[in-house]
């Protein structure tokens, strides 16, 4: 079965490129390709320049489910990511308190993931994610699992820790609002054998963007205009598994 | 027009087994009270059933004497021997069939094969192999605690959530890594409930090996106890033997109850 087809993507370096299409069509997978957690059958995904500095994992992962570990205490789940690259000691302990502080988890570093709500625990993945220094975080729909009110809150939070230091991200999502606010390019899908529908550009700068903006609402009603057809036939399709 | 507002009737709740405390002592109690009763007023024949009190006295008299130990402490030894074998055996070779393809295809019928053979079938061939001593009796229990905590284990490291393994990698832990701190820690409910079917059965397979040759142990004290038709001391092993699968089934509780602390 084919699940992308003809799709060529360049994701610019300092920004945040957003992946929406309906649903089934492909963008996890595709972030599974980025990422080197799934081999094309054809194709190729290339990456140009070296990684920063420090940095462990260069391409580094926030998943839907979070991904804790349950038996690791907070700062045991960042810990995991560091041990492996042998970083030790003190330095070990000043990267999980300064991510911890970046994701105001500093007063959380010993509870246990079943402790905390469900924008704790992705703001513990967010925060395991930044240890290991990333060239490219790759955000397999972040905020699908979360309440609307939580999901507002980690926007915030994550449009705070871009500003702070700009990182380069992919950010699979199905909620247009999600995109229209955090992208500095929205990447739009057809339905089923995925192909490039459209790219949009976001020229305004993330922190000038609010919730109910009217621009950002022209935006998304313009996106699901271009969703729309296709989001029923794939609602409409029937799965041969 | 409009009619009196009822309240809502409650149809919520139930399916939901608590827990009471001192439950299953009373009911303890209350049955040994009948039998003690039963054989005291005539409508329990004494060949029916010991009189508890009895059994009691007999139990006093096990430990005044010293004999108590003399039985329990070698099937203790021959049980912790035997089990821990068997046990770290079983979740070695469970954890690898859980994590190789081609051990999993070699060995999963084997494991299926001889778990079915009733093991106490196989004791004059270990008597051949290990010797009529401590060595046949350690092997019987050992290859009966092995198969089920084989297949405990194997299920275990199945259940354990893929999505945690591809976090492993994505973030580029080793392969050993991914297994001593993501595959084995997610593993260990299931490995430690499998334990307690194995203990159990390793109890009953040490009853089993004593009865077939050994001078002292609670085996060879129950076969002795049966064929004088001594139902007070055969009552005493048997209340010896239960004490014994109370105590295991205890103990694993509070290592999971410690281990497992992070369980939700």
């Amino acid at each position: 079965m084919v699940v992308l087809e003809d799709l060529s993507l360049t994701i610019l370096a300092g920004r945040i490129t957003c992946i929406i299409g309906p649903s089934g069509c492909g963008k996890s997978t595709l972030l599974r390709l980025f990422g080197g957690l799934e081999r094309p059958s054809e194709g190729q995904i290339l990456q140009s320049g070296e990684a920063p500095a420090g940095c462990l994992n260069p391409l580094t992962y926030v998943f839907q489910d979070f991904a804790l570990l349950p038996w690791r205490s907070v700062a045991g789940n960042v810990s995991l990511v560091l041990e492996d690259h042998g970083v030790r000691g003190a330095t070990r302990h000043d990267v999980i308190a300064d991510v911890l502080a970046r994701t105001k988890l500093a007063d959380f570093h010993d509870a246990l993931p079943k402790q905390l709500s469900g924008g704790m625990k992705q703001r513990v993945a967010i925060a395991r994610a930044l240890a290991v220094n990333p060239a490219v975080m790759l955000l397999d729909e972040p905020l699908s699992a979360l309440d609307a009110q939580t999901r507002e809150l980690l926007m915030d939070d994550l449009i705070a820790l871009w500003t702070r230091q700009p990182f380069t991200g992919i950010y699979v999502t199905h909620n247009l609002a999600e995109a229209a606010r955090l992208g500095h390019q929205i990447v739009v899908l057809s339905r089923r054998p995925g192909r490039l529908r459209d790219v949009v550009e976001l020229a305004l700068p993330l922190t000038d963007r609010h919730p109910g903006q009217a621009d950002l609402e022209a935006l998304q009603t313009r996106l699901w205009e271009l969703m729309r057809e296709e989001a029923e036939a794939a609602d409409q399709e029937l799965s041969h598994v | 027009m409009s009619e009196a507002a009822r309240p809502v009737q409650f149809r919520g709740g139930g399916f939901k087994p608590g827990m009471r405390r001192g439950t299953g002592l009373a009911v303890f109690i209350l049955l040994i009270a009948m039998i003690e009763w039963g054989t005291r007023a005539g409508w329990i024949s004494n060949l029916t059933l010991p009189r508890p009190s009895d059994v009691g006295l007999t139990f006093v008299d096990l430990w005044q004497t010293g004999l108590l130990w003399d039985h329990l402490l070698p099937s203790l030894g021959r049980l912790i021997v035997g089990t821990l074998l068997g046990v770290t055996a079983g979740i070695g070779v469970g954890v690898l069939i859980g994590l190789f393809t081609y051990i999993r295809a070699g060995l999963v019928p084997l494991v299926a094969a001889m778990f079915p053979i009733p093991k106490i079938a196989l004791l004059p061939l270990f008597v051949i192999w290990f010797g009529i001593g401590e060595g046949s009796k350690y092997a019987l229990i050992a290859l009966g605690t092995f198969t089920p905590t084989v297949v405990a284990a194997y299920g275990a490291v199945d259940n354990v959530d893929r999505t945690l393994i591809r976090m492993g990698q994505s973030f580029g832990l080793s392969w050993i890594s991914i297994v001593r701190k993501i595959v084995l820690p997610g593993a260990l409910p299931g490995i430690l409930s499998g334990m307690r079917v194995s203990v159990a059965i390793g109890i009953i397979l040490l009853v089993a090996a004593e009865m077939l040759g050994a001078e002292f142990g609670i085996g060879a004290y129950i076969l002795q106890a049966g064929s004088l038709y001594d139902l007070e001391r055969l009552f005493a092993g048997v209340v010896i033997l239960s004490a014994l699968g109370v105590l295991t089934s205890w103990a694993i509780g509070m290592i999971e109850r410690r281990v497992l602390r992070w369980r939700v």
